[in-house]
């Protein structure tokens, strides 16, 4: 049914783009399907001036970014699967990561810059910074949550502190812990973004703030969507996959 | 019975704190020593500590004072020699049934860095390991929900798992709490006969508690009754002590004509109000502590004449 909603919007645009053509065949605000098209279609499937596919480029640039910073969050699963196992690691991890977790990671992005200059790095650590400690505490939850005589258990069958840990509470957690991720893609994909319009030569982001300055909306509406669809297939596969790999979670359900 | 001792408690006291932060002693000054081959029934009411015991002879809790050596070491923490079957049966939820059970099989044969270098051997004893799984399996007879995972299947079943997942390991001690209560009655009949059956091929150590009386007597040589119900000299006394340690009579393991005998039913009504009624309350001086491997020391608050 949500087919309906999408054909509303789409007829409402449409609409008002006639109204405003009509009145200024020029009209850059509001783009035609057609005028859209046109830019897609310079975007995606026309070299530029370097002889760049800009959509291609600017598309592996920004997923590039994207992946580097999902492998960088494996550590932030075990770091809080440990958290949540053993005491000491919890000790002196808790309270520096619910901390770190409170600092709003926009507004150390000048300090980032400073640090790191504007490279991929400090992008990348942008990234990091709003959501690592998310997604640490949130293993460290579900961790803690694994009952206490199943570890208790797979001691007497002969299980090793750190086969606990692996072979039986990290598997646990994993479904939900993917699940967390995937709900946080939504705010990789923003920190992604910010870092991009401030610096960068190259990326979905940083395109579309410098198309901005020539009112460039049959560009801008084409990558908005196009950024839509790479988050949507991103989160629809995380889903697909955890349906397939965990059958026994409960997340799904 | 001259077999050396495998396990030794001696003046535990655990106390834990109550819902408003007062201290309250669960258990007080358990004296225990348990011979290698000996199966022990605990019973007792509700809340006695039977639980807690049992979590201070895995090493999963420590007691506040006194001192457990099990085969003459100190207890520090869960071991492979001390297998447990808990109550609320605590299946891995993400291995199947099959899994489950090999869990331990493959803990035991390989360290971790093992697995990751001798895949080949790691798969072909895997296999090996799942076929004695499902031997496991057949015998409590779920034999073809191998491949289902826990949830799948209904508490009574999910608790068989869980007996197999502890009896495969063949522990030297194997500690069990309330194992039965998920199940139907021809059901519970028959795992105790199966738990018998590899009680003695496998010359295990049993501690199981239970709350059935007639199962207690039927299945232990040594029934170990524990019990908040007593009094002592002592005005501030509190806690669960052993009120009774009984070795049943008759040859083990019982036929089971040994149920309906007049000596079980004796024993029975004997327990029941020595341990189990709260208005019924013998001095500590009356406590029948006939095994001969009963010992206690008591302190002079507890009992006036004897010091």
């Amino acid at each position: 049914m949500s087919f309906l909603l999408f054909a509303i919007c789409l007829g409402l645009y449409q609409i008002t783009a006639m109204a405003r053509h009509a009145e200024n065949p020029q009209d850059k605000i509001v783009p035609s399907f057609t005028q859209m098209a046109d830019g897609l279609k310079r975007s995606a499937f026309e070299a530029d001036r370097d002889g760049e596919i800009r959509l291609l480029v600017d598309s592996v640039a920004s997923l590039k970014r994207f992946f580097i910073s999902l492998i960088l969050l494996i550590p932030a699963i075990l770091l809080g699967l440990y958290m949540g196992i053993f005491p000491y690691f919890e000790l002196l991890f808790l309270k520096f990561i619910t901390f770190f977790d409170k600092i709003p990671a926009l507004a150390i992005l000048p300090i980032l810059f400073i640090v790191f200059g504007l490279g991929e790095v400090s992008k990348v650590a942008l990234i990091l910074i709003g959501v690592f400690p998310t997604i640490t505490l949130d293993a460290y939850l579900r961790a803690r949550e694994v009952p206490r005589e199943q570890l208790t258990k797979g001691l007497t069958l002969g299980a090793s502190h750190h086969e606990l840990s692996l072979h039986i509470v990290l598997p646990q957690i994993l479904p939900a812990v993917l699940n967390t991720i995937r709900l946080n893609f939504k705010a990789m994909i923003l920190f992604l973004i910010a870092g991009e319009s401030l610096a960068a030569t190259v990326g979905l982001g940083y395109r579309i703030f410098v198309v901005r300055r020539y009112m460039a909306m049959d560009i801008i509406i084409p990558y908005v969507i196009w950024m839509s669809l790479l988050a949507v297939s991103a989160d629809l596969f995380v889903r697909f996959f955890i349906k397939k790999a965990y059958p026994w979670a409960t997340v799904n359900k | 019975m001259s077999a050396p001792y495998l396990l030794q408690l001696e003046d535990i006291v655990k106390i834990y704190p109550d819902r408003y932060g007062h201290a309250m002693t669960v258990l007080n000054d358990i004296d225990l020593h348990v011979r290698e081959g000996e199966f022990v029934t605990i019973i007792g009411p509700s809340g006695c500590g039977k639980s807690t015991l049992l979590r201070l002879v895995l090493g999963s809790e420590q007691p506040d004072s006194g001192s457990i050596l099990f085969d003459n070491k100190p207890i520090c923490h869960p071991q492979r020699s001390r297998g447990i079957v808990f109550q609320k049966y605590s299946l891995f939820p993400h291995l199947t049934v099959l899994d489950n059970l090999a869990f331990g099989l493959d803990m035991e044969a390989f360290t971790m860095p093992g697995r990751l270098l001798q895949p080949l051997r790691h798969r072909k004893t895997r296999k090996e390991f799942r076929r004695q799984a499902q031997e496991y399996l057949e015998r409590v007879k779920l034999a073809e929900h191998g491949d289902k995972y826990p949830h799948e299947l209904s508490g009574g079943m999910q608790q068989r798992v869980a007996i197999a997942q502890g009896l495969i390991m063949k522990p030297r001690l194997l500690m069990m709490d309330e194992p039965f209560g998920a199940l139907d009655d021809s059901t519970r009949q028959d795992m105790q006969l199966y738990i018998l059956e590899q009680w003695q091929t496998h010359k295990m150590t049993i501690f199981f508690v239970t709350h059935d009386l007639e199962e207690a007597v039927f299945l232990g040589t040594r029934i170990i009754v524990l019990s908040q119900y007593y009094q002592s000299d002592n005005v501030a006394q509190a806690g669960a002590k052993i009120v009774s340690d009984i070795p049943t009579p008759g040859p083990h393991p019982h036929s089971s004509e040994f149920k309906y005998s007049p000596e079980m039913n004796e024993l029975i009504r004997k327990i029941r109000l020595d341990g189990l009624e709260p208005g019924h309350r013998q001095h500590i001086s009356d406590f029948d502590l006939r095994h001969s491997d009963s010992f206690r020391t008591v302190s002079k608050e507890d009992w006036y004449d004897q010091n």
